[in-house]
């Protein structure tokens, strides 16, 4: 019995229940698709700080009037914060590497139990190039995965090895689900939080990986406050 | 061969002889952002070929030097991601294109590298993925690093904001990004800019590149993109 939630349901659940994971004044890099999301759902009391690869410290919405000098590092213009500044890409990547980012938010193609984390090539089709994901996911404090909990075909995204290629071995700390979050810790991985309309056992079978389950395994945050708004 | 001290504003047209056929030219841009459309506009039109292109990514197929690639100006192209521009792909699949690829950090580290007259990169980005393929490994307090090589170029086009006649540089917003480091990085160096003004105008505070890395000096011209970067 598939389980299934509509595509918006499932991407905004995901980047709300994300959004809880930061403190007043994180600075943070959120990747495109599911994470870009993310900063709509920020408490109003918690500042962040969003920095893009291209040179951004302090990047806010998007703007009334488009201005390209002024864009993320997938091409959407912004709006500049107060306080926020331009680098060039040799400080920007000196951030992202050394450790001068609390988290990136990223998608997957593959996460293992152990942290590694394929989400930049598949073989046989065109690579597109890796970006900025490499350093990202190898600098950041903390590599908070973003992704649906199955692929379309409902094949798992959470395994014990990956398959594809890697983009980095044993670096994500966090996966968030539209029905799961688990943490990874010295490659274990726990099942922390499930959605109302799965069981554990439901987990179980969409996922093929180890994991221990938290005491209490609680329902996952935000999706009461997703139930009111409609 | 010291460079000019008054750095002479030249034309599209004649920045664009500078890049001859068979070599290797950086390009300043991410995304939209800091490309010098006018030179590149103009190289487009020359139509030089056998280029050895090194930029962060290859534009859209119908935008910047996206376009040198798509008319075939390119036969290898050096860069962190190629996504966005379908022609790219499709030429490295039909065999007609060189492509490397590097994690955006390393990339901009290594052409920081050649301009600071280091000998190399050590990064622990890539390590333990296809990236490590060919590259030396080195372990330094117990944590594997990869070496990457200086990357060089003949020539590099780049876009600032405003220039003084001495070529000092400003940049505007995510404009910046490459730019400043690929005027480290090459031999003879072509900045794009919104004007050029008098000796003593530009606050030195407020200098990003110094002029003694430039060589000439382009207005922009009437760009579709130009005009809106």
């Amino acid at each position: 019995m598939p389980i299934e939630l509509s595509e918006e349901r499932t991407r905004h659940r995901i980047a709300r229940r994300i959004a809880k994971e930061f403190h007043d004044g994180d600075v943070v890099n959120l990747g495109i698709g599911i994470p870009t999301l993310v900063s709509d759902y920020i408490p109003e009391d918690v500042r962040i700080i969003f920095q893009t690869e291209n040179g951004a410290i302090g990047a806010g919405p998007a703007p009334e009037v488009p201005d390209l000098r002024f864009i993320g590092a997938g091409g959407r213009p912004f709006v500049i914060m107060p306080g926020g500044c331009f680098v060039a890409s040799d400080l920007s990547f000196g951030l992202i590497r050394g450790g001068h980012l609390d988290a990136t938010v990223l998608g997957a193609l593959q996460v293992s139990q152990d942290g590694d984390l394929a989400n930049w090539m598949v073989p046989g089709k065109m690579v597109p190039g890796m970006g900025g994901a490499m350093d990202l996911v190898v600098g950041a404090r903390r590599v908070i995965i973003a992704t649906t909990h199955t692929t379309k075909r409902g094949e798992p995204k959470i395994v014990r090895k990956c398959t594809l290629p890697l983009t980095a071995k044993g670096v994500v700390k966090l996966i968030v689900t539209e029905f799961a979050v688990f943490s990874i810790e010295k490659g274990q991985m726990k099942l922390l939080e499930i959605a109302p309309e799965v069981t554990l056992e439901d987990i179980k079978a969409m996922t093929d990986a180890d994991f221990t389950v938290a005491e209490p395994l609680i329902t996952m945050q935000g999706v009461e406050e997703e139930e009111e708004e409609e | 061969m010291a460079k000019k001290v008054i750095k002479p504003v030249v034309s599209a047209a004649e920045a664009a002889k500078y890049v001859r056929p068979g070599m290797s030219i950086m390009i300043g841009g991410f995304n939209y952002g800091g490309i010098p459309y006018t030179l590149v506009e103009a190289l487009v039109e020359a139509g030089t070929g056998d280029l050895t292109l090194i930029s962060n990514d290859t534009a859209y197929e119908d935008v910047g030097h996206g376009k040198l690639v798509a008319k075939g100006q390119v036969k290898k192209v050096i860069a962190s991601h190629v996504g966005l521009n379908k022609k790219t792909g499709q030429f490295y699949m039909e065999g007609k294109l060189e492509l490397v690829l590097y994690p955006q950090g390393t990339f901009v580290e290594c052409i920081r590298a050649a301009g600071f007259g280091l000998g190399g990169v050590l990064t622990p980005t890539g390590v333990g993925t296809v990236v490590e393929e060919g590259k030396q490994v080195i372990k330094i307090n117990g944590q594997d690093y990869l070496l990457d090589l200086p990357l060089r170029a003949d020539v590099a086009f780049i876009r600032a904001y405003k220039a003084d006649r001495m070529g000092n540089l400003t940049y505007f917003g995510t404009n910046r990004n490459f730019n400043p480091i690929m005027a480290t990085a090459a031999d003879y160096v072509v900045a794009e800019v919104d004007s050029v003004v008098p000796i003593g105008e530009l606050d030195p505070n407020e200098v990003v590149t110094p002029g003694i890395l430039i060589d000439a000096l382009v207005v922009k011209g009437d760009n579709y993109y130009a005009n809106r970067t």
